[in-house]
């Protein structure tokens, strides 16, 4: 875990309502899992007041990437900072994905909206050569990171909740379409999952009915990041758990929507 | 020139005044990787009941301007795991480990929970927190009734010779009378200020942004009061003052000497700034040395003002 001043190289607008943002940040980089988060000072004063969390998107070359939506003030403020400002630092946090053992397993990666965020870094790190992204938004515009998933070697399927692009629907049902469809004695199934809490919590459902391993990335507002405050839990079957320590990845099986 | 930062609140000595507020440092052991935790004059740790508590659902906090609110509702593993998993690691630090504790009923727990630790080594001192705002279901908290705050830190003060440290409430109408009775019963020291009772709702859903609906405000937002209350309960009073809410950096921190405190606690801002407690500690001393000041003990009270 380090805390460090990361110089912005750049941070721009990307798509929709999403910016993109790289710093310079080798010693985090080279520290950091898929599926681990950053907790960013995005200001020296006092707005917006406390940290933010941020999944880390992609890692290359000394250079770290976040891709985040603007959806309020904390948001709005990142989003003014230019290259060569700096952003306060802590990271890489929490626990990632586990992906061990991928490497002979399909495995599907389904992005609801701005959750295509950790999964891109965990798409370029997953060994499996049978490897399918189902990246799911509200409109055609807001479809994030098609080219950049198809760049790690997965396939990707879109879906859009007013039919604009891809399959009509929500991306869980394309999920269950996927899983249906698919060939009998194919071996195990491995799904990585993040986006929206109500997406999260069908794609749980849909593993658990299927019986198969699923990993989940939860979003919860943090005082600390750092496991101190207790602020960002979630239950589970074995207690509240904090997502900045135990999560933000968790395993379908332990969580209690 | 040399300066001398320590100070002393009742049996127990601090090599400098800079502590860290209970909730908001953990077990401090999650802080290990940022600062070097044997520079801290004191650690108070989260608050401890005698058995685990779940505390409250989430949402637990979110933030407010130039603040935030909490609800955890004192979740906590218990007395028994707490000296079996935590208490170690602070013991090893060798610095003033201060423990925080409440209880769920009344003085009876309060006094079990004292009956156990009077005797261990590690606890350096006991910080009664008579003034969680977010135990829900509670009416009204103990320190705002000055005959409850008196009649339970006079029981416990009975029972133990360790420094006793009375956490307070801003929640009430006159601090001065709460932090009279406090002292009258035998309080080493004051802890001022628990956080204030605050809410926030998200328009678009028409919801509270707190499950619990209502928490505590802490933060620079709280800072005026805090120190308000310090000043007015240094007025009325002659044992040492922590002073905290709100404290950011080292001009925050003077303030609160200036207005009476003793020694101070950084709370929420460990959040921000995991290392402002040490950065804290060397401004201070900085401070002194530039105003010629000797002493820390010289700035306590030092507020100059036309009455």
């Amino acid at each position: 875990m380090l805390q460090i001043k990361a110089r912005i190289i750049s941070n721009k607008w990307f798509k929709g309502n999403c910016w993109h943002c790289i710093v310079s940040a080798p010693s985090l980089g080279r520290a950091s899992k898929p599926g681990q988060f950053l907790n960013v000072k995005i200001s020296e004063g006092l707005k917006p007041f406390l940290r933010r969390p941020f999944s880390i998107h992609n890692i290359s070359g000394g250079k770290l990437e976040i891709l985040y939506d603007v959806v309020g003030e904390g948001t709005r403020v990142f989003s003014g900072k230019k290259s060569g400002n700096y952003l306060d630092l802590i990271g890489p946090l929490g626990k990632g994905f586990d992906y061990r053992g991928t490497r002979g397993k399909r495995v599907i990666l389904i992005a609801g909206g701005i959750g295509v965020a950790p999964l891109l870094f965990l798409s370029k790190e997953i060994k499996s050569r049978d490897k399918l992204v189902l990246i799911g938004a509200r409109t055609r515009d807001q479809v994030l990171c098609e080219k950049e998933f198809q760049n790690s070697g997965s396939g990707v399927m879109i879906s859009t909740d007013d039919g604009s692009l891809g399959f009509s629907g929500r991306v869980t049902d394309l999920l269950k379409n996927i899983i249906s469809t698919g060939k009998k004695g194919r071996g195990a199934i491995q799904l990585y999952a993040c986006g929206p809490g109500p997406m999260l919590k069908e794609v749980c459902n849909i593993a658990m009915a299927n019986n198969l391993q699923a990993q989940v990335s939860l979003e919860e507002h943090m005082g600390c990041g750092i496991g101190a405050c207790l602020g960002c839990v979630v239950k589970t079957k074995n207690g509240l758990k904090r997502v900045c320590k135990e999560g933000p990845v968790f395993d379908a099986k332990e969580l209690i929507w | 020139m040399r300066v001398n930062l320590s100070v002393k609140i009742g049996k127990l000595k601090l090599k400098n005044p800079v502590m860290v507020a209970s909730g908001t440092f953990g077990y401090a052991e999650e802080f290990k990787g940022f600062i070097n935790l044997k520079k801290l004059g004191a650690i108070v740790t989260k608050t401890i009941t005698l058995n685990p508590r779940r505390g409250n659902p989430p949402a637990r906090t979110c933030e407010t301007p130039s603040g935030m609110l909490n609800s955890i509702g004192l979740e906590n593993p218990g007395l028994g795991a707490f000296l079996k998993d935590k208490l170690p690691f602070l013991e090893k630090l060798g610095i003033p480990i201060i423990m925080s504790i409440a209880s769920e009923d009344g003085p009876k727990e309060f006094i079990e929970l004292v009956k156990r630790l009077d005797k261990l080594k590690a606890v350096s001192a006991l910080e009664l927190n008579i003034s969680c705002p977010n135990v829900m279901g509670q009416k009204s908290l103990i320190s705002q009734d000055c005959q409850a705050t008196y009649s339970i830190v006079k029981s416990i003060r009975r029972m133990t010779a360790k420094t006793l440290i009375t956490k307070l409430s801003p929640n009430v109408t006159c601090i001065g009378d709460l932090a009279k009775a406090a002292e009258d019963a035998g309080s080493d020291g004051l802890a001022l200020i628990n956080t204030l009772s605050g809410m926030s709702i998200n328009t678009e859903k028409q919801n509270p942004r707190l499950a619990a609906v209502v928490g505590g405000l802490s933060g620079p937002a709280i800072r005026p009061v805090a120190l308000k209350m310090v000043w007015e309960a240094y007025n009325k009073i002659k044992i040492p003052i922590i002073g905290m809410g709100g404290i950011i950096d080292t001009p925050s921190a003077l303030e609160f000497f200036i207005a009476g405190a003793s020694a101070i606690s950084i709370g929420t801002a460990n959040f921000i700034n995991p290392r402002v407690s040490v950065e804290i500690i060397s401004g201070l001393g900085g401070y002194l040395k530039r105003k010629k000041i000797k002493d820390i003990h010289s700035l306590t009270g030092s507020l100059i003002y036309e009455s």
